[in-house]
């Protein structure tokens, strides 16, 4: 009794990691199943088929080309001026800092139903055709400000006395900065993009309201497949997708780690 | 305790205010101006043109003209009241669930872990980075109403319980206000903890020692050490969970019934559906500000000044 309550606390993590883990599971076991009606939701028998098939049921892999397309522009246009704000915030002294905060904080603090269709009426406004266009410019506009957040932490912890050093070691503005300031502000960059990409892939909401219907990207694929019969093969990417999100976690967690060590 | 994201370790000089520079002064502009353009055109403009559309009347086959109707916020208000209010309530007690769920866990990753505190902090982010709809939909499979977890909720007597403090309307889980608030829970979870483990794995853990070496009593070091040390990472991430919890309406719309829905769904449903654009811009705009007016007064009431 006195061991179950030293370790209450340590249950109750385990328990509420369980939680959380649960549905990734229950995708996985699921993914190999083969189930009668047009819904994977009982487990009828054990097969392999998706698995061997993951683009065996129309239009599955186009909207997840698109996705992915999607995601790799928008992390990339959002990192980048995301990154560019991120170091005026923390490395300058400027007017309307304040302002620029506000800014910045405002796309996280709106509801993302309110982003997407404030964004179809200017759209509408403006002639703007709905379409993966569309979708481009919003998935930019909600991941810049999480890239800005991610890269000022790290840009606010670097030691300026490193850029003074480079300075008078004779090194230029510009080589300070690529050859000194970027290479340290790097794991910052780096997850800012990381994140990025993941809201970008993993939108609906917004994505729901921009898209046409030559534009499905995966979670709208993922939607319409809720209300239409739910194809095993949903389960097979989804599953691939966690296998992905761990390799790629694990392996940006050793490399910190290894800096650390090396630092 | 002014910043959420925390200030940087004492070695750094210039961490909130940074160093003077001897550059002239365009270069944080120019370097400011790609992005905040952006922000200013995709998010700014699109709220006027939001409350613009609000104010239009007419159809979008002959186009919208702009009458200042200011009564369609008393016609929005009038049939969506209730739906409003769930959203907010919904909202409210997915985030309650989440803080409790998600303290003991961030607690547990970040003081008493050990090494296995990168594991677990890995099996916490890597489901944030799979498809959440997809694992929305893996809770229709738990909670079928043919599933063991079902059968084991009735033979428990949970199903009574959930039924008469009227979270089901029957036997089962799916479908329910239950399912939908289980839902919001488990997908805004780690909002919630990544926010704490941050602030708690800052916290120096010789603080609370030093409350036991003055004779306070593990609740008191909780109460009056850890606690308020950790206020920080419990704004952010109840922010971070109450706000997208408000507007979703995926899990309304996958785990709930007719009774359940949000006004994210009725606003999805109205632009896209019933293309009723000035009700569902109206509504929009609602939303927009009675999250930012909670917003605002709870920030002001947590004394968090800078969140960015």
């Amino acid at each position: 009794m006195r061991w179950v309550k030293r370790h209450l606390l340590a249950f109750a993590a385990l328990a509420v990691l369980f939680y959380m883990l649960i549905p990734n599971v229950v995708v996985a076991i699921f993914s190999f199943n083969k189930p009668r009606g047009r819904y994977n939701y009982q487990w009828t028998e054990f097969s392999t088929e998706a698995w061997q098939h993951p683009c065996g049921t129309p239009g599955i892999c186009e909207s997840l080309g698109l996705s992915l397309r999607i995601g790799i522009t928008a992390s990339f246009v959002a990192t980048v001026l995301g990154t560019m704000v991120a170091f005026a915030l923390g490395r300058h002294r400027f007017r309307g800092r304040a302002g620029t905060n506000l800014l910045v904080f405002m796309p996280m603090a709106t509801p993302e139903v309110v982003m997407g269709s404030s964004l179809l009426t200017l759209f509408v406004m403006m002639g703007v055709p709905s379409g993966s266009e569309a979708i481009l410019i919003a998935h930019i506009m909600f991941c810049l400000s999480f890239v800005v957040v991610a890269v000022k932490a790290r840009v606010a912890s670097l030691d300026p006395r490193l850029e003074e050093a480079a300075a008078d070691l004779g090194a230029n503005a510009v080589q300070t900065f690529l050859r000194v300031t970027l290479p340290l502000a790097a794991p910052g960059i780096a997850a800012g993009a990381l994140l990025a990409f993941s809201l970008s892939f993993d939108d609906y909401i917004i994505t729901n309201f921009n898209a046409s219907p030559s534009s499905i990207t995966f979670p709208m694929y993922v939607w319409g497949a809720s209300t239409r019969g739910t194809p095993v093969q949903i389960n097979v990417i989804g599953t691939i997708m966690f296998l992905i999100a761990l390799v790629v976690v694990v392996g940006g967690q050793a490399y910190s780690s290894r800096r650390q060590k090396a630092a | 305790m002014a910043s959420v994201t925390g200030t940087a370790p004492a070695l750094s000089t210039g961490a909130s205010a940074p160093p003077e520079r001897r550059r002239s002064n365009w270069v944080p502009y120019a370097l400011l101006l790609p992005g905040l353009l952006w922000l200013f055109v995709f998010f700014v403009v699109p709220m006027i043109t939001l409350f613009s559309q609000s104010l239009q009347e007419g159809s979008i086959d002959e186009g919208y003209t702009f009458t200042g109707n200011v009564g369609i916020y008393a016609e929005a208000l009038q049939s969506y009241f209730p739906q409003l209010l769930r959203s907010i309530g919904y909202a409210a007690s997915a985030t309650v669930l989440a803080l409790l769920l998600g303290y003991p866990l961030a607690y547990f990753m970040a003081l008493k872990a050990g090494r296995w505190k990168n594991v677990l902090l890995v099996l916490v982010i890597a489901p944030f980075f799979t498809s959440f709809l997809i694992r929305t939909l893996a809770w229709q499979t738990i909670l079928s109403d043919v599933g063991p977890v079902t059968s084991f909720a009735r033979s428990i007597g949970l199903t009574n319980l959930l039924q008469a403090v009227g979270l089901t309307s029957n036997d089962n889980l799916m479908a329910s206000k239950f399912a939908v608030i289980c839902g919001l829970t488990y997908n805004f979870l780690p909002f919630m903890i990544l926010p704490l483990y941050a602030s708690l794995e800052r916290l120096d853990p010789r603080l609370v020692e030093a409350a036991g070496d003055l004779y306070a009593s593990p609740a008191q070091g909780f109460r009056f050490v850890t606690w308020p040390l950790s206020l920080p990472g419990v704004v952010a991430g109840t922010l971070l969970t109450f706000i997208p919890a408000a507007g979703d309406f995926i899990n309304s719309k996958l785990l709930g019934n007719t009774q359940t829905v949000m006004i994210g769904q009725v606003i999805d449903a109205q632009f896209l559906r019933v293309l009723n654009y000035p009700l569902a811009a109206a509504l929009s705009f609602v939303l927009l500000v009675l999250i930012l007016a909670l917003v605002m007064a709870y920030v002001r009431k947590a004394g968090t000044e800078e969140l960015v």
